[in-house]
């Protein structure tokens, strides 16, 4: 084995070479160096396209994004599945999404799957009256204040009308019944299913409710999925800073929240990739500004708070601000003590998401890792080169295919003085609707994979070599069968939280635990040559 | 199979002779009609036919019952579930054909290519071709439209292997016979499918039998019959009788006695040579229709 290290641009042309030349040059195209210039701009990368057939991908379907990622986590309105068993069993989120409901007495549909269960019968003689039944079976059942209808594939073959039976079921039952146009081939991955449960919320659900929770400071929390409970930590912290969570979209949320997030002062938006669209309906609608926060990692989690104490520019809140990022710290501190000298140095590699290959990068650069290698699984242009890039992004045949809502501002309950605030703060600095993306923040060489297959990761492994890798279930024990340990990044292989400061130290415990684990050096057969 | 035993050669020959036949062509050309009146002619022959109906409207085999009394293949499978048995979907009509619907759904709804494809299968299953129903011919009349994968079961693998074309003069009537055989060609080479002929079901157009002798030569087939246009199959059809049931010594009969009688003599199976859209033009500008 030799010694040398191949260079990334080596990297490159090894994970290229392999494939035809027409899909070796698209490939060229979502594999990068990065380079940031001075002036913080960086290279072009092809994102959001097709995945080529025979490829190993790691995406999902558009019904696994609408479905799963977007509407999965709210506890109070039933998921029902318009689509034959498998694609209703599979997203059933077992264990992805923890919630609290209020009382013994409130709603929780989380633990359960709901589906029409389709069969030849439906496909051939079309599966509306069924729905329709199972609309009704649902009410009876459990009387919930909502029922989202998903459509899989084969409804969008047969053209089962799942607006038309949710309207009518709506009327027939008295509570609101909307529709996902979510069949799985629809858009390149599936962030065409987030794009269209934004739509949907926002036209069937936000604006809604009257009443605002009591609150000086109110906000919604966008893109927070509770992922191992980490909705639990924030609204811990949002709590004693006094922040008033007006919604969470979507983790460890009901409807009610989701219909009066209109009412709330501020928008904050984790995941840009799979919530940005609502952020920007609700501002074009009513007024309400947002801006980027990551929560993950201490460092990102304190910027974010002092953002929101300076946007409401009031002193108090400011001060609690300063004394729970003081409280947190403590234990952070100790972390980072304790646990920087076992990890300094690892190399760690993301590829995960539409936005938590970048915020993690913060979190291992807490202790001194670093990403040497990165990229999204379902992500844009603009969450690699920052929403500057918008305008210059490419509208094509897939794209168009989802539909985009035109939002105007609405004559009676749009806030003009949140737009008035939202102008003072940004004559004063403050960034709103930004986000700069990952290739600004990371080092210059390192390498940018978007959509990464299978075959390309087992060359990043085998000659990079990294500590650790992180991506999903899919990946998981092929990596590990490298000798590299391999962490979940979509479900947090049941360990978490891990967002906020508290859950940072729980993070930094879990990786040295992988990445010291001693396990990984008896992974050769004993019969193995030089084991 | 105890026939099997006792005489072998003969089975061998019957066996040899059962002959799946699916009739395709532009929608309302006459399938139905001329599949239903060529089958009474066959069994008028002595022939064992079965007649599977693969369009939702379920109306292939009413003028062989009688009317519309037959209850489909996907009807019969909603009801009675597993519990289906070949009598409740099979019906004997007209000189002991055995007449069977696919069915489907209503127009606009679901999946019809979905229904065919589940209930040629279940034919399959059932038993329907089994040996011991001593069948010369099966024949499958399809919708006009192969509009998706569905319409095109009676043509795959191990199921029809002759194909006839319902044609008339009509422009639509030939860019439909030709884009079907480009569906054969497709199919003949993953199975052994065959083209066996265009019939004409005249519409009175002007040179018709030339202009279809002519494209049946360009697609490398023959038009094996030449069906006149005449009143009497309307006549029948309104009693709910193929022309053979209703006046056996009229002259249509004889008509299709001998496309009935040309379709059992056929031995000319081939792979067709669709034509260029603008070989078809050509054609009916050299037959005088652009005139």
């Amino acid at each position: 084995m030799s010694t040398e290290k191949p260079s990334l641009e080596e990297l490159k042309e090894e994970m290229v070479s392999a494939y035809p030349s027409k899909v070796a040059k698209k490939r060229a195209g979502q594999i990068l160096l990065n380079d940031v210039a001075e002036d913080g701009t960086v290279p072009e990368i092809k994102a959001n396209t097709r995945s080529t057939p025979g490829i190993i991908t790691q995406r999902g379907c558009c019904y696994a994004g609408c479905k799963g990622v977007v509407l999965g986590p709210t506890r109070d309105i039933v998921n029902l599945v318009h689509g034959p068993i498998g694609c209703s069993f599979y997203a059933w989120l077992t264990r992805r999404n923890q919630t609290r409901p209020p009382t013994e007495e409130s709603d929780n549909f989380i633990n359960y799957m709901f589906s029409t269960d389709m069969q030849d019968n439906e496909i051939i003689f079309g599966g509306e009256k069924k729905l329709a039944e199972a609309i009704r079976e649902v009410y009876d059942n459990f009387k919930p204040r909502a029922i989202g209808v998903f459509s899989t594939c084969p409804v969008g073959l047969i053209g089962d009308d799942v607006h038309a039976v949710s309207r009518k079921m709506s009327e027939e039952l008295g509570i609101n019944i909307f529709g996902f146009s979510c069949e799985g081939y629809k858009g390149v991955s599936q962030s065409a299913g987030h794009h269209i449960a934004n739509n949907q919320l926002f036209k069937h659900v936000i604006g809604r409710g009257t009443e605002a929770p009591e609150g000086k400071f109110r906000v919604n929390l966008l893109g927070e999925y509770n992922i191992g409970g980490d909705a639990f930590v924030l609204e811990d912290i949002f709590e004693r800073c006094g922040i008033t969570l007006c919604s969470t979209f979507s983790g460890n949320s009901s409807i009610d929240q989701f219909e009066r997030s209109h009412l709330a002062d501020l928008n904050l938006v984790m995941c840009h990739r799979s919530i940005n669209y609502i952020a920007e309906m609700i501002e074009n609608k009513y007024g309400t500004p947002w801006f980027k926060v990551n929560f993950i990692g201490p460092d990102g989690s304190a910027k974010a708070l002092r953002k929101i104490a300076e946007y409401f520019d009031d002193d108090e809140l400011r001060a609690n601000v300063e004394k729970v990022i003081a409280e947190e710290m403590v234990a952070v501190e100790k972390a980072k003590a304790l646990y920087t000298p076992r990890l300094q140095g690892k190399k760690a590699m993301l590829f995960v998401g539409g936005s938590r290959a970048h915020h993690y990068q913060d979190l291992f650069a807490e202790v001194g890792m670093e990403t040497v290698s990165a990229g999204y699984e379902f992500a844009h242009r603009d969450d690699y080169e920052g929403r500057d890039v918008l305008h210059s992004i490419k509208v094509d045949a897939d794209s168009r295919n989802i539909e985009e809502l035109t939002v105007t501002a609405d004559p009676e309950e749009y806030r003009p003085e949140n737009a008035d605030i939202k102008q003072s703060r940004e004559e004063a600095g403050m960034a709103f609707s930004d986000y700069d993306g990952m290739m600004p923040e990371m080092k210059k060489g390192s390498l940018i994979i978007d959509d990464i297959s299978e075959h390309e990761t087992e060359i990043l492994l085998k000659k990079v070599k990294p500590d650790i890798f992180c991506a999903g279930i899919k990946e998981k024990y092929g990596v590990q069968k490298f000798g590299i340990p391999c962490k979940q990044l979509h479900s947090y292989d049941y360990g978490g939280p891990y967002a906020g400061f508290s859950g940072a130290v729980n993070f930094f415990r879990d990786i040295d635990r992988m990445v010291n684990a001693s396990v990984w050096k008896h992974l050769k057969a004993p019969w193995a040559k030089g084991a | 199979m105890t026939t099997a035993v006792l005489e072998p050669e003969a089975t061998k020959e019957a066996k040899k002779t059962f002959r799946k036949v699916a009739i395709y062509g532009k929608g309302g050309i006459g399938k139905a009609t001329t599949t239903q009146n060529t089958v009474a002619a066959l069994a008028e022959m002595g022939r064992k036919v079965m007649v599977v109906g693969c369009d939702p409207k379920a109306d292939s085999t009413r003028l062989l019952l009688g009317g519309l009394a037959q209850r489909t293949v996907l009807d019969s499978l909603r009801e009675e579930g597993e519990d289906l048995e070949l009598e409740d979907i099979m019906k004997e009509g007209y000189g002991n054909t055995l007449c069977t619907e696919s069915g489907g759904p209503e127009p606009g709804v679901g999946c019809a290519g979905r229904g065919i494809i589940t209930s040629i299968n279940m034919l399959e299953q059932l038993g329907a071709y089994e040996d011991d129903k001593e069948l010369d011919y099966a024949f499958y009349d399809v919708l006009g439209d192969v509009v998706c994968g569905g319409f095109a079961m009676p043509i795959r693998e191990g199921k029809a292997e002759e194909i006839y074309i319902v044609v008339s003069g009509e422009m639509m009537a030939m860019y439909a016979a030709n884009n079907i055989c480009k569906g054969i060609v497709k199919f003949a080479e993953a199975g052994g499918v065959r083209l066996g002929g265009l019939i004409c079901n005249s519409r009175n157009v002007d040179r018709e039998e030339d202009l279809i002798v002519e494209l049946a030569r360009q697609l490398g087939t023959q038009m094996i019959h030449f069906v006149p246009r005449n009143n009497d199959v309307q006549r029948a059809e309104i009693k709910r009788k193929t022309v053979i049931d209703w006046d056996p010594e009229c002259s249509q009969a004889d008509e299709y006695r001998a496309l009935a009688k040309a379709i059992d003599a056929n031995e000319k199976f081939v792979v067709p040579t669709p034509l260029e859209i603008e070989q078809l033009e050509e054609l009916l500008i050299k037959f005088g229709m652009f005139n």
